[in-house]
């Protein structure tokens, strides 16, 4: 711990060597290209958001929060990530577990399906799930039969939204395990420790700050997601309407000030996110450097 | 307790990582498994602890095959080349671990840990470090505190894995020097890994050399020195020099000189002859006493022993090594013509070799 502490007055003062230095004036303009660029594309409409949405008042604001369709979306919202989240921080934790410490054939098959909600967009994860389970879907017909409804109905958005944030959690583990190797959880075992000893008390201590950060990350895209989950959402108002597809609809209708008030609140979540995240950053680069430098050690 | 290993064979991929291994352990020994890297010991090692199986062959522990026993059932200390300490646990949680897993009804009480984790740190004469974390220590106290932990649940058998390879040379030796004090102690049978050979011999009761996968020698350190079984131990065991000729009535034919071997060598007509530095006798060439001529081409006279590189008439190097007494009494120099008269050669006809 106190080792990463004195690396970095180390690392400040590399940036200050003069003979890895550009000349001043070329570090202003990069500087206010950078600040520029952000300040148009990211701080603007980012306060417009805020702005826009408190453009009538608080009463207005809080009123367009409060009506039952914008508390049954921010429910649906909530409840989605409640059960998605959760979900995908176990399946996460088992792919990362199976990929980074066991050899076994298909190996790099599942590695590579864990990227495929990567890799295509968020529109086709939806007509999957519509193809599926709709009602000219493989199992449509079996659904309709036995009254259940998938699509168009708060299942299809979970499954949806679980499908599009599965890979966070794993890919953001995998690396530090691969990186952690299993020797400890062998010490472990031969010790004595059951395999749920061992993932308690070795697996997880190692890297609960890597999961974390993939959770957070999973749940922001779990209450942001708009392209999958409006496929199969249907749109019904007050039942079927997460945040950002009731931000929609309300923009649709010109309901300016309410749609902004909404979008608001996602925008608030991605805030507390981002700077939820740059803790947690802090610590996984602590963890991951330190597994490194344990590494380095031994070789 | 005893292990005994039965014919044990594992392959990886289309690597024969064991070939029919056959090791008797006695309870109690201190017994070291040496080998060039990729020779097996290590995967044979992580067979006896129970991380990796065999695929023919059994494990016997004090006498009952363990092979189908799960590593947790077997009562092993197993010893990591690279510690393995639990990075996030404190040393004394680490050394506690063990304890502290067990099933309540076998779990000592909390203030028993104590007295018992104390017991072990005191023991490997690091109390002091009972609060730090892993990281925060140097290699050799990790491998200590790593010793300390496999202790902790009593094991009936220490499996060590190259504990001293990741340390400098300065930290080894002194950790090996306290390992035999530490087994003498406490009399725990013990199968240590190693690569290098000095630290096999200083250390162990029993050393167990193995190439390819196969066991080619057994024995204590003095007699797999004084009497290799094959060329391989012969060579691998410290530096050697080696005469290519044909045994005939009790010499070794090398070229048109000829070494005298003593009896009861068969005649052969491809033999290769080892002979260690130390056991040649270096004369003037004016002596003319028989033996190899050769000439002495680099002198290292550091400490009490002269290194001495020769080169013989057909331009092969010879390594010969003499007290500085010895050396200095001779007067010779760098370019001096002499003539060596090997005290001892083991021969081995070169059917053997081949094998």
């Amino acid at each position: 711990m106190s080792a990463s502490i004195a690396l970095q007055p180390g690392a400040l003062e590399r940036y200050e060597t003069p003979s890895t230095c550009e000349p001043a004036w070329v570090r202003v303009v990069l500087i206010t290209i950078a600040l520029t660029f952000f300040a148009v594309f990211l701080l603007l409409p980012l306060g417009t958001v805020f702005a826009e949405a408190l453009r009538k008042g608080w009463g207005t604001y809080l009123a367009s929060l409060s009506s039952p369709d914008a508390w049954a979306a921010i429910r649906l919202t909530l409840l989605t990530a409640a059960i998605a989240v959760p979900l995908n921080l176990v399946f996460g934790v088992a792919a990362a577990w199976a990929i980074a410490k066991f050899e076994f054939p298909g190996k790099r098959l599942l590695i590579t399906l864990i990227d495929l909600p990567f890799s295509v967009s968020p529109v086709i994860s939806g007509l999957i799930y519509v193809l599926m389970f709709g009602a000219q879907g493989w199992f449509g017909p079996w659904l309709a039969e036995h009254d259940i409804r998938i699509i168009f109905a708060v299942p299809g958005i979970v499954l949806a939204t679980i499908f599009v944030t599965f890979p966070f959690v794993a890919r953001e583990l995998i690396p530090l395990m691969e990186a952690q190797g299993a020797e400890e959880e062998e010490a472990a075992v031969v010790l004595g420790a059951s395999g749920w000893q061992v993932f308690w008390h070795t697996t997880l201590p190692n890297i609960k700050w890597g999961l974390l950060y993939g959770v957070i990350l999973c749940n922001a895209r779990a209450m942001g997601e708009f392209g999958a989950v409006s496929v199969v959402s249907g749109h019904i108002r007050g039942k079927t309407n997460t945040m950002p597809l009731h931000v929609e609809i309300l923009y649709n209708e010109y309901n300016y000030a309410a749609a902004f008030a909404v979008a608001s609140l996602l925008a608030l979540l991605a805030i507390v996110t981002l700077g939820l995240k740059t803790l947690v950053e802090r610590q996984t680069r602590r963890q991951r450097q330190e597994s490194i430098k344990a590494s380095e050690i031994e070789s | 307790m005893s292990i005994a290993i039965r014919n044990v064979s594992k392959k990886f991929g289309a690597f024969k990582a064991l070939d029919d291994v056959s090791i008797d352990i006695p309870s109690g020994q201190l017994v070291a498994l040496l080998g060039p890297s990729g020779c097996g010991k290590t995967t044979l090692l992580r067979i006896i602890a129970g991380l990796e199986y065999a695929d023919r062959g059994q494990i016997l522990l004090e006498g009952d095959d363990a092979s189908d026993r799960h590593v947790r059932e077997r009562q092993v200390g197993f010893v990591f080349q690279h510690y393995a300490l639990f990075r996030h646990m404190t040393v004394f949680d680490n050394v506690a671990f063990g304890l502290r897993v067990r099933p309540r009804r076998h779990r000592p009480s909390e203030a028993e840990i104590r007295k018992r984790v104390s017991r072990l740190l005191d023991l490997v004469q690091l109390g002091w470090l009972a609060d730090r974390y892993p990281s925060q220590l140097s290699g050799g106290q990790r491998q200590r505190i790593a010793l300390a932990r496999a202790l902790a649940v009593e094991p009936k058998v220490l499996l060590l894995d190259e504990p001293f390879g990741a340390l400098d040379a300065k930290v080894r030796k002194e950790l090996r020097r306290w390992l035999r004090q530490l087994h003498d102690e406490i009399h725990v049978t013990s199968v240590f890994v190693t690569h290098d050979q000095e630290e096999a011999l200083e250390v162990s009761d029993s050393v167990v050399l193995m190439n390819k996968g196969r066991v080619e020698q057994t024995g204590s350190p003095d007699a797999v020195y004084d009497h290799p079984a094959t060329p391989f131990v012969a060579s691998f065991l410290g530096s050697v020099n080696l005469f290519h000729g044909r045994v005939e009535d009790g010499h070794l034919h090398v070229g048109e000189h000829a070494l005298a071997l003593g009896d009861g060598h068969a005649p052969a007509e491809q033999a290769v002859g080892f002979v260690r530095p130390h056991e040649f006798d270096l004369l003037p060439a004016a002596a003319n006493a028989g033996g190899l001529p050769a000439r002495i081409a680099r002198v290292i006279a550091i400490g009490p022993m002269a290194q001495v590189e020769l080169t013989r008439v057909d331009g092969e190097l010879i390594e010969v090594s003499v007290s500085r007494a010895i050396f200095d009494t001779l007067g010779l120099r760098e370019g001096d013509h002499v003539s060596l008269r090997p005290r001892a050669i083991r021969v081995f006809h070169n059917d053997r070799l081949a094998a």
